[in-house]
Formats: structure tokens, C-alpha cells, sequence
């Protein structure tokens, strides 16, 4: 694999919780992937397959038992760069209040960068910009535990994005949230992408990997597979052998698909199927 | 406490709640009103799904249907007990009324499965024997076959067999109702079937009454008899599901997604396609418009 203008290599990634016991089944078997500026990257894969095992390693957060991870060029298991690591990969977790420090909203966001000794000017600066790109800026006074679940999700990857990172993880940021709060989230995550940041999201919901622009799957803690949504979810048969499914409008496109013909079979959107119907009846008249 | 005592008559739903009020943090700057004359009811035997926003109240009705809030203004009763009234027995409805709340698994606390899920029942004082049927009972019900996991450390378990423990924690107590709070979040598509699977199980075999709570419409949609529309407080759409999701315009307007097909169905509509409104499942929908496709000439 080449890492050539790569954010993030991982190559041949092994890790073991307990590595020296017998016994302990290995948690990742040799993952190879890199992510590259800008990219949309969703991981899915059944519970146990290493997802969140896999996201700890792209921060430093944990280091492989062999294999290396690299990060900007830096060795995720040299310590002196841990802290650089960090503020090129900022990560999001399920759950926002355990990332909270601060009282008010707006100081909870410059935690980050004002311990990274950024200037004050250049400070106030980026806590603005990132309240703004998650639509916060007018709550910035308020106290984080005051806020909607969604909200609190905002300010956390607001909290991330003042660092200025390379990538931010999503690490099932958005399966405590209602609808609303989720198109939300897409929506940063396009605004990201708009502005080069490389967005890796792992998810449980087979419609939000859809919206990705790579998908991989994990499987026991290998890559099963890597590639466009369109590919991935057209092979339904593996993905359920493994316990995962289709998004239900790739599925209902499959069945159509099926019992009349004439559908696509890579469709991954409500619009998407609406149109490709809409072509199949005018065509059929 | 005998069941004979807390069963209602058969015209009276189960739980019924009346025009309830809440306000939390009362008398300081961040003073909220979280229920504005809410009234929803619950009847034996069925499924009541309940779908609103981040902030809609439906937290705080769940807090009110086991007695962890008590009504100040506005009525809520249980079975026979009006939690109302000063020394209503809540000790009685806390065990008529399992609350699964979100993310159970953290608090799965006993380093084996087995004691992990007798929890509930000891701290009930009942005798040694009945506890140890409730659990067997209740462990191979979720599908942790009792000899099996019952000495199994639960740091081992996967995600899905824990949040399997965390309801069985909650049926060992035997409740009449079982409230689901987000049940499938964070498992994976075959993980959330197979707890369905067991729910629905212990629905026709044990005649459980269900509330389910999540964001997740689709399974609203699916396991749902009967839905709740709450917003700001209250509520703004009762009926089946069917009923519920024709009205997407209003869903939509509330903030709320609908079930990926019936959005299909709706941009058909939208077309001048005869398309039915309400269209929940895959399957419904597969049939409805493999039957459209192939009418034409």
C-alpha cells in the first residue's frame, strides 16, 4: 500500500488487548488502508469486528501490537509525536459529554488549541470559525449540559475542529440522535469535505455509509471489503453472512430489480430510486 | 404485592396519563417547560411506539411511566395506582413497569452474567429458588441460554449479548410492561433483528405490553400498534402507523424522517404515480410497485 499524500497509513495492522496471553484472539488482523486529504470514509462492520479498535489506532489513542500506523508521515508509536498526532486527527465519540470540560460553550471549544498555546487573536479566530461550521456561534454563551443531545454533538466536533485537524473520526457520532440532529452532522460533514478535511465516520447505519464516498467493511478484524458504496452494497450475500444489511432503499431497488428487471442494482438513495423508477415507467409507456 | 391487585378492569388501558405538566429547573434563569397537558395512553397487550425530537418530551414521559417522577400538575396512573396521590405505592409500579433505558450495558456492573441479571430480583428480597428461575427464565428468554453465560465474565460479552443482559436484568423482575428506550442503537443490523426476534417472543408467549422510544422510524414503523407524535411538549399525532406516516408533509415539518420507502413511495406520489400513501416495509412496497411496474403496457 502507498501513503504517498496520504493523511493516514495503517499497514498490516495487528493489535491484541493482551498480546502476551495465550489465547486472546487478536482484535485486528492485518489492516491496510490509508485515507487520504478530503476523503468521506465510512467503516462499517458487525459489533466485535474491530471498528472502534480500528479508530483508536488512527489517533494514537492505541498502538498496534505489529504493523505501523502513520500520520502525516509520524509513527503513531513514537510518544513524542502523540501530541502532533492528536491535532492532526481529531476524533468525535458516541457520546459528547464525556469530551466536555467547560462551563460555557464557547470555552469549551478553545480548551483544545488555547493548551496548544495558540494566540489569542488566532484563538478567538478559530473557536468562531468552528461554532459557525457547526451553526453553535449563537449559543456560545450557553452551558453544554443545558443543550440538546444534537447540540452537545455539534460542540464536540466544534471542539475538534478548533484544532484544525487533518481528519476528524466520527465514531458513532450520530447514533444517539434524531433525524434532525443526524442531517446535521451530514451536513458538517459536507461542509468538511468542502474545505479538505478528510471525514472518517463509523456507523451502524448502512443509509449513512451510503452517503460516504468509500466504504470498508470490517470483518473480524480484517478488511472484507473496500471500495465505492454502489460496489460494496451490491454484494448483499456477503454483507448479510457477516450480520450487516442493505440500506432498505438499495434493498427495495433489489427486489424490483428482481420481480420486473430493468432497475439498477447500485442504487443507494430515495431520489435515486424515485428517478430510476420514473425512467422505467416512461419508458415502458 | 399479588398481580390480582394491580390488574385493571379490561375497558381501562393499562396506564393512562392526563394532561401532564412539566417544568424543569423551576424558578432559575434556565426554567423549561417540558410537557404542556400531554395525555397518552397505554392498553394491555400492545405495542406503543412514541417518536418526537431530541427535546420533545419524550424522556421525561418515560420518567413518569415507572414513578421516577411523581405528577404535580396533571394525572398519571399505572394500573390502579394514581402516582398522584401522596403514598401511591410506587414500589408496585416499579415493578409492573421495566424501564430498558438507553445504553443499558453500562450499567451492567457484576463481573458474571448470572448476577449481573439477579440484580433486580435480590435487591426485591425474594427467596433463592425464585430468583434463580427468574433468571433462568429471563436469560433464556433475551437468548443467553442460562447454562451457558449465566458463570460468563460480562467484560467478554459482545455488544448485542450485553445489551441482551441489560434486558434480561429488567425482565427478572417481571414487569407487566416493558419500556424500550433506543433498544437497538449501536448494534449491528443482525444483532437488532435477533432482539426483535426475542421481543416480539416474549410479547406473544408472555402478553408484555411494549413501549418503544427511538429515532430510528423504520423500526417505529415495523414493530409499532400504535404510534405517538410528541412535539414541544405534547402530543400532535396519534394512530397506526400507517396513519401516522401518510402524513409526511407534517412529520417532516416536526423535524422527523420517514421510513426510507415510504420517502419512495412519496416522490412517486409526488409524480403523479398511483401510489398508496403510508407504504411501511420493504416488502409492502417491493409488492406495491413490482405490481405498478408491470401493469404498464
Amino acid at each position: 500500500m502507498t501513503g504517498r499524500g496520504a493523511v493516514i497509513v495503517c499497514d498490516r495492522v495487528e493489535f491484541s488487548y493482551a498480546p502476551h496471553r495465550d489465547g486472546a484472539p487478536p482484535v485486528l488482523r492485518g489492516i491496510s488502508l490509508s485515507i487520504r486529504p478530503g476523503e468521506h470514509v465510512a467503516i462499517i462492520g458487525p459489533n466485535g469486528s474491530g471498528k472502534s479498535t480500528l479508530a483508536r489506532h488512527l489517533n494514537a489513542l492505541l498502538q498496534p501490537t505489529s504493523g505501523t500506523v502513520r500520520v502525516g508521515g509520524m509513527d503513531t508509536r513514537d510518544p513524542t509525536h502523540t501530541r502532533a498526532i492528536r491535532q492532526t486527527v481529531g476524533m468525535v465519540f458516541q457520546h459528547p459529554e464525556s469530551q466536555m470540560v467547560a462551563t460555557i460553550v464557547e470555552e469549551d471549544v478553545a480548551f483544545g488549541p488555547e493548551n496548544l498555546g495558540v494566540p489569542h487573536a488566532e484563538l478567538r479566530r478559530r473557536v468562531r470559525d468552528a461554532l459557525e461550521v457547526v451553526g453553535m456561534w449563537d449559543a456560545r454563551e450557553r452551558p453544554p449540559h443545558l443543550l440538546s443531545a444534537g447540540e452537545r454533538q455539534r460542540v464536540a466536533i466544534a471542539g475538534v475542529l478548533a484544532m484544525e485537524p487533518a481528519c476528524v473520526i466520527l465514531d458513532e457520532a450520530t447514533s444517539m440522535l434524531d433525524p434532525r440532529g443526524r442531517n446535521e452532522v451530514m451536513r458538517i460533514v459536507a461542509e468538511l469535505r468542502r474545505r479538505g478535511t478528510a471525514v472518517v465516520s463509523i456507523t451502524h447505519l448502512m443509509s449513512e455509509a451510503a452517503a460516504a464516498a468509500r466504504v470498508v467493511v470490517l470483518s473480524d478484524g480484517a478488511v472484507l471489503m473496500d471500495g465505492a458504496p454502489g460496489a460494496v452494497f451490491a454484494r448483499a450475500d456477503a454483507l448479510r453472512e457477516i450480520g450487516l444489511d442493505l440500506p432498505p432503499v438499495t434493498e427495495l431497488a433489489r427486489r424490483l430489480g428482481r420481480a420486473v428487471g430493468g432497475i439498477p442494482t447500485d442504487i443507494l438513495t430515495v431520489d435515486g430510486l424515485v428517478a430510476a423508477l420514473a425512467a422505467r415507467v416512461a419508458a415502458s409507456r | 404485592m399479588s398481580s390480582l391487585e394491580t390488574r385493571p378492569a379490561p375497558d381501562r388501558p393499562l396506564i393512562q396519563i392526563e394532561d401532564l405538566w412539566h417544568t424543569y429547573m423551576v424558578g432559575t434563569p434556565f426554567e423549561r417547560v417540558a410537557l404542556r397537558g400531554l395525555s397518552l395512553e397505554v392498553r394491555s397487550g400492545e405495542v406503543v411506539g412514541i417518536i418526537g425530537q431530541t427535546g420533545s418530551g419524550k424522556s421525561t414521559v418515560l420518567q413518569y411511566l415507572n414513578g421516577l417522577l411523581r405528577p404535580t400538575r396533571g394525572r398519571v396512573r399505572v394500573g390502579e395506582h394514581d402516582l398522584g396521590r401522596r403514598g401511591a405505592d410506587v414500589q408496585a409500579v416499579r415493578q409492573m413497569v421495566g424501564v430498558v433505558f438507553q445504553d443499558p450495558e453500562d450499567q451492567v456492573f457484576e463481573p458474571l452474567v448470572g448476577d449481573d441479571v439477579a440484580y433486580g430480583p435480590r435487591q426485591l428480597g425474594l427467596p433463592f429458588e425464585e430468583i434463580r428461575a427468574r433468571v433462568r427464565w429471563a436469560m433464556d428468554a433475551v437468548g443467553l441460554p442460562f447454562e451457558e453465560f449465566k458463570d460468563r465474565y460480562t467484560f467478554t460479552l459482545s455488544g448485542g449479548e450485553l445489551r441482551k443482559a441489560a434486558l434480561a436484568g429488567v425482565l427478572a423482575l417481571r414487569p407487566r410492561v416493558l419500556v424500550l428506550d433506543e433498544p437497538t442503537s449501536g448494534l449491528d443490523p443482525r444483532s437488532r433483528a435477533e432482539l426483535w426476534e426475542r421481543i416480539r417472543d416474549l410479547r406473544t408467549r408472555d402478553g408484555l405490553t411494549l413501549v418503544l422510544v427511538s429515532h430510528d422510524m423504520d423500526e417505529v414503523a415495523r414493530q409499532s400498534d400504535r404510534i405517538y407524535v410528541l412535539h414541544d411538549g405534547a402530543v400532535v399525532a396519534e394512530g397506526t402507523p400507517r396513519e401516522v406516516f401518510r402524513e409526511s408533509a407534517r412529520l417532516e415539518a416536526l423535524g422527523l424522517a420517514l421510513p426510507e420507502v415510504t420517502r419512495v413511495c412519496q416522490g412517486l406520489r409526488a409524480l403523479g404515480l398511483p401510489v398508496p400513501a403510508g407504504v411501511l416495509t420493504v416488502e409492502e412496497a417491493g409488492d406495491i410497485l413490482a405490481a405498478l411496474l408491470e401493469a404498464r403496457p
